[in-house]
């Protein structure tokens, strides 16, 4: 018979990061009953890493921006994979939503006329990023935390889904675990949000934490939901790279758009060789004007170091393994080269990048108001997610909804920097508002007990095992499959082997045992995660398989260049009847005439 | 590679005691590396709290050779690797096993303070006007991390465990963030004398020592809480004031 605690909410918000937070927000606003599980305390989910800024057309410091802008800016960097409906709604609804924040308490960096400061950004035309220093993740979600827990909504801290439960093809509630005493919880609700964020961990070089094991890709998968772009990993250009404990830590792209520059050991800026051909025309090509841009000179086109985060990993890559990197095999971010041509470059530096001041100082021993950091791309975001309708949020299961870096659409092949915490806010209010309508024209659905039986006959499974394989040593072995052989560049041959593997280590995770008991215990929550990851890993290695062409983060050595067979599909992924994993392509619906126009007028 | 000797708390709920692990070191690892290196390797069970492994989260909170310091922050060469490093949770909360402590007290304080609450938008389409220097000030503590460090080190938590008379550094801090912020017109100095203590914060300054954000949390924002509350309630002027307006308080 099984043992659990059982709770009843309208909604159920999965994740407690920016999107979760932002989607629970909403849904208690419009009157229901919201619960919100936060994998581990309040506030110290992933959001809180975000460091550049959030992209909203403001206009405050540029007034040529405008939603049709950063609406094509959006679509460019996706390499037109994107749902052009979500990329709309995102342009047009940013920068009400910064406002919300401000209405709640943030407190944004200031223009000379008191509005909110918006920075430049790499693929962005315009300065658009609102932010607090470098810092702005921690901002948004302190003040999302700081107003929910007045909102009468239920938090159930450190606790863990396991499950999500149907009632038929809709969706009935969720299974879980706390974390401090082990015992297993029933969720019942009429419409569940998965806010979970991403997969870094699948990974062996990841700016992710423990969390990032894409439990929200796996439970909607198990769930029968539709994921799709799951070959679209980014990994972001600038992480740390020395000493090897920091290895992975992100470096905020806030760096470069304040004037620092990419350099290789021979001292030459290696980003102005390769400009692609769609963004020749808004890149400067002379060191001169890239400085004019990053100082606000509205004429000045943008430096190279700013191009697509895709772009300048693989650009960075192609130095290292030329034999042009820095010793410990990244490259070199500058940015006290600005003393050169400011006054009090020192002081400017610690107060708009205070916090890569300090991770320098205090994890590196370099002060970068002096000297250069060493820097090489880190597995950063997936792209890829959970396949929702772009106004609702919802899946393809009934009242399952999914909000930010879980669900998919808005980034397409490529993500720009600052779209992330415009897409929690946009994307994360809109599945609270449509999870909430949900429940309020859906009764409970009827929970089945066999499947909360089998539920938690899986979760204690490591602890009937007698520890054949440790739970770590699993986990670190498929990272650095995953990164061997499905990271930035991949190829058929390395990938079907990845399969094989795969399978190896779904048949050694079966044999993971634990030790101890279920309180508090990592070991038994690293084994339970490990099966997320098998399936996530699984999902992302046979949709890059099956794109058979080099765009945005998905680069191919056997198919180096673009196919215009690609160019208007999705790569689908999802459960077929026997248990097996379906992949099929999908096209892209026609975009309407008038978003096309967009696109062609910023050409 | 050299080795060097952690020695950690282990146990549930307040029972337990210290267990030496030797592992290995390597240049520029902080000692959260080497609590996962032991987790990984020797005790799989070995509960500890960390995320972002950055020092921005503020979840990897503990007492390092009897300092409250984040683990993930915490550089080996800035030990004395001679000797066994302690690791032990912080002494502030209840114990919940081996690392980890219950915050949750923290988390009923903060949600008992009166949320933000802006003025009417300065301007027609709903935004407000703010000086870089006004938010400059408010930004200095909403720097904060929640780590909670500063309420472990602080006596009136720790060692005379008046949880539920004061609520600590951290909230004086947030309290600060509010009161400052140019756009809030709620009014918090009634409560921060009666409900959240702060007049039993005897400034010794220790939760400033060890804020991992370097906020100057007495000097820029407890002393400048307890002079609103001065000026409000024990000015005589404004009490003289009070005796023939008859207003209350």
């Amino acid at each position: 018979m099984s043992e659990h605690l059982t709770h009843e909410h309208d909604v159920l918000v999965i994740g407690a990061g920016g999107a979760g937070l932002r989607a629970a927000a909403e849904a208690s606003s419009a009157g229901v009953k919201v619960a919100v599980i936060s994998k581990s305390l309040l506030g110290k989910a992933h959001t809180v890493m975000a460091e550049g800024g959030i992209a909203a057309a403001l206009a405050n410091v540029d007034d040529r921006d405008s939603w049709r802008v950063h609406f094509a800016d959006t679509m460019r960097g996706g390499q037109y994979l994107n749902s052009w409906r979500m990329a709309e709604l995102h342009a047009k609804e940013a920068p009400a939503c910064v406002r919300d924040l401000e209405a709640w308490g943030a407190v944004f960096d200031r223009t000379a006329g008191g509005r909110i400061l918006q920075r430049n950004f790499g693929g962005h035309r315009y300065p658009r990023l609102a932010h607090v220093g470098d810092r702005t993740g921690l901002e948004m979600i302190r003040t999302l935390q700081d107003h929910d827990v007045h909102l009468g909504i239920d938090f159930f801290m450190e606790y863990t889904i396991v499950s999500l439960l149907k009632d038929g093809d809709r969706i009935a509630g969720a299974f879980g675990y706390d974390r401090e005493r082990g015992r297993f919880h029933l969720f019942r609700a009429k419409a569940v949000v998965l806010a979970t964020g991403g997969i870094g961990r699948a990974y062996k070089i990841t700016s992710n934490s423990w969390e990032y094991t894409g439990d929200g890709h796996a439970l909607a998968y198990h769930a029968g939901a539709s994921l799709m772009d799951m070959e679209f990993v980014q990994f972001h250009p600038t992480g740390m790279i020395w000493p090897p404990s920091v290895r992975g830590i992100l470096v905020t792209e806030g760096v470069r758009g304040e004037g620092g520059v990419l350099r290789n050991k021979d001292g030459r800026r290696f980003m102005f060789d390769d400009i692609p051909p769609a963004y020749a025309n808004q890149t400067s090509n002379t060191e001169e004007e890239g400085w004019r841009y990053t100082q606000g000179d509205k004429n000045a086109r943008r430096p190279p170091e700013l191009l697509t985060r895709d772009h300048v990993a693989r650009c960075i890559r192609r130095e290292v393994r030329e034999g042009r990197g820095s010793p410990h095999g990244g490259v070199f971010l500058d940015i006290a080269w600005i003393r050169d041509r400011i006054p009090n470059a020192a002081e400017h530096i610690k107060k708009k990048l205070p916090s890569m001041y300090h991770q320098f100082k205090q994890l590196a021993d370099i002060d970068i108001t002096v000297e250069p950091m060493e820097v090489g791309p880190t597995t950063h975001y997936m792209m890829g997610g959970v396949r929702v309708d772009p106004d609702s949020q919802m899946s393809d299961v009934p009242g399952l909804f999914a909000a930010g870096e879980c669900g998919a659409g808005l980034h397409g092949a490529n993500r720009l920097g600052g779209n992330s915490l415009s897409d929690l806010l946009v994307f994360g209010k809109r599945a609270g508002q449509y999870a909430a309508c949900f429940a309020k024209e859906n009764s409970f659905g009827t929970i089945h007990s066999s499947e909360v039986a089998e539920a938690e006959k899986q979760t204690l499974a490591p602890f009937e095992h007698n520890g054949t394989e440790g739970p770590y040593a699993v986990q670190q072995a498929l990272q650095d499959m995953m990164q061997d052989l499905v990271g930035i560049v991949r190829q058929e041959k390395e990938m079907l082997l990845a399969l094989d593997r795969i399978q190896e280590f779904k048949a050694r995770a079966e044999r993971v045992g634990v030790t101890g008991n279920r309180e508090y215990n990592p070991g038994w929550h690293t084994a339970i995660d490990l099966n997320n990851l098998l399936t996530v890993s699984e999902m992302v290695t046979r949709a890059a398989l099956e794109r058979k062409e080099s765009r945005g983060a998905h680069f191919r050595d056997d198919f180096p260049g673009k196919d215009d067979k690609f160019s208007s599909l999705n790569i689908v992924v999802r459960k077929g009847p026997a248990g097996e994993m379906q992949i099929r392509r999908e096209p892209i619906p026609e975009m309407p005439l008038e978003l096309k126009q967009i696109i062609e007028e910023m050409k | 590679m050299s080795t060097a000797t952690f020695r950690i708390w282990r146990g549930a709920k307040g029972a337990g005691k210290f267990q030496d692990y030797t592992t290995e070191v390597s240049s520029g690892m902080v000692v959260l590396d080497a609590v996962h290196r032991i987790q990984a390797e020797q005790a799989n069970n070995l509960a500890v709290r960390w995320n972002c492994k950055a020092g921005k989260c503020g979840s990897c909170s503990a007492e390092i050779n009897g300092m409250p310091k984040l683990m993930c922050m915490t550089r080996l060469n800035s030990l004395p690797l001679e000797q066994p490093v302690t690791i032990e949770p912080m002494k502030a909360f209840p114990h919940v096993k081996d690392l980890v402590t219950d915050v949750s007290w923290n988390y009923s304080v903060k949600k008992s303070i009166a949320e933000f609450k802006p003025r009417p938008p300065d301007g027609p389409d709903g935004t407000w006007r703010m000086a870089q220097k006004d938010a400059d000030r408010v930004q200095e503590f909403r720097k904060c991390i929640e780590c909670f460090l500063c309420q472990d080190v602080c006596h009136v938590l720790r060692d005379h465990r008046m949880h539920d008379e004061f609520i600590g550094p951290r909230f004086l801090v947030y309290v600060a963030a509010l009161e400052m912020n140019p756009l809030d017109v709620q009014d918090r100095i009634p409560t921060l004398r009666k409900q959240y203590g702060i007049g039993l914060c005897n400034i010794t300054k220790c939760c400033t020592k060890v804020c991992p954000e370097s906020i100057t949390i007495t000097d820029n924002a407890i002393i400048p809480l307890k002079e609103r509350v001065v000026d409000r309630f024990f000015d005589p002027m404004t009490k003289l004031f009070r005796v023939f307006s008859g207003s209350p308080r």
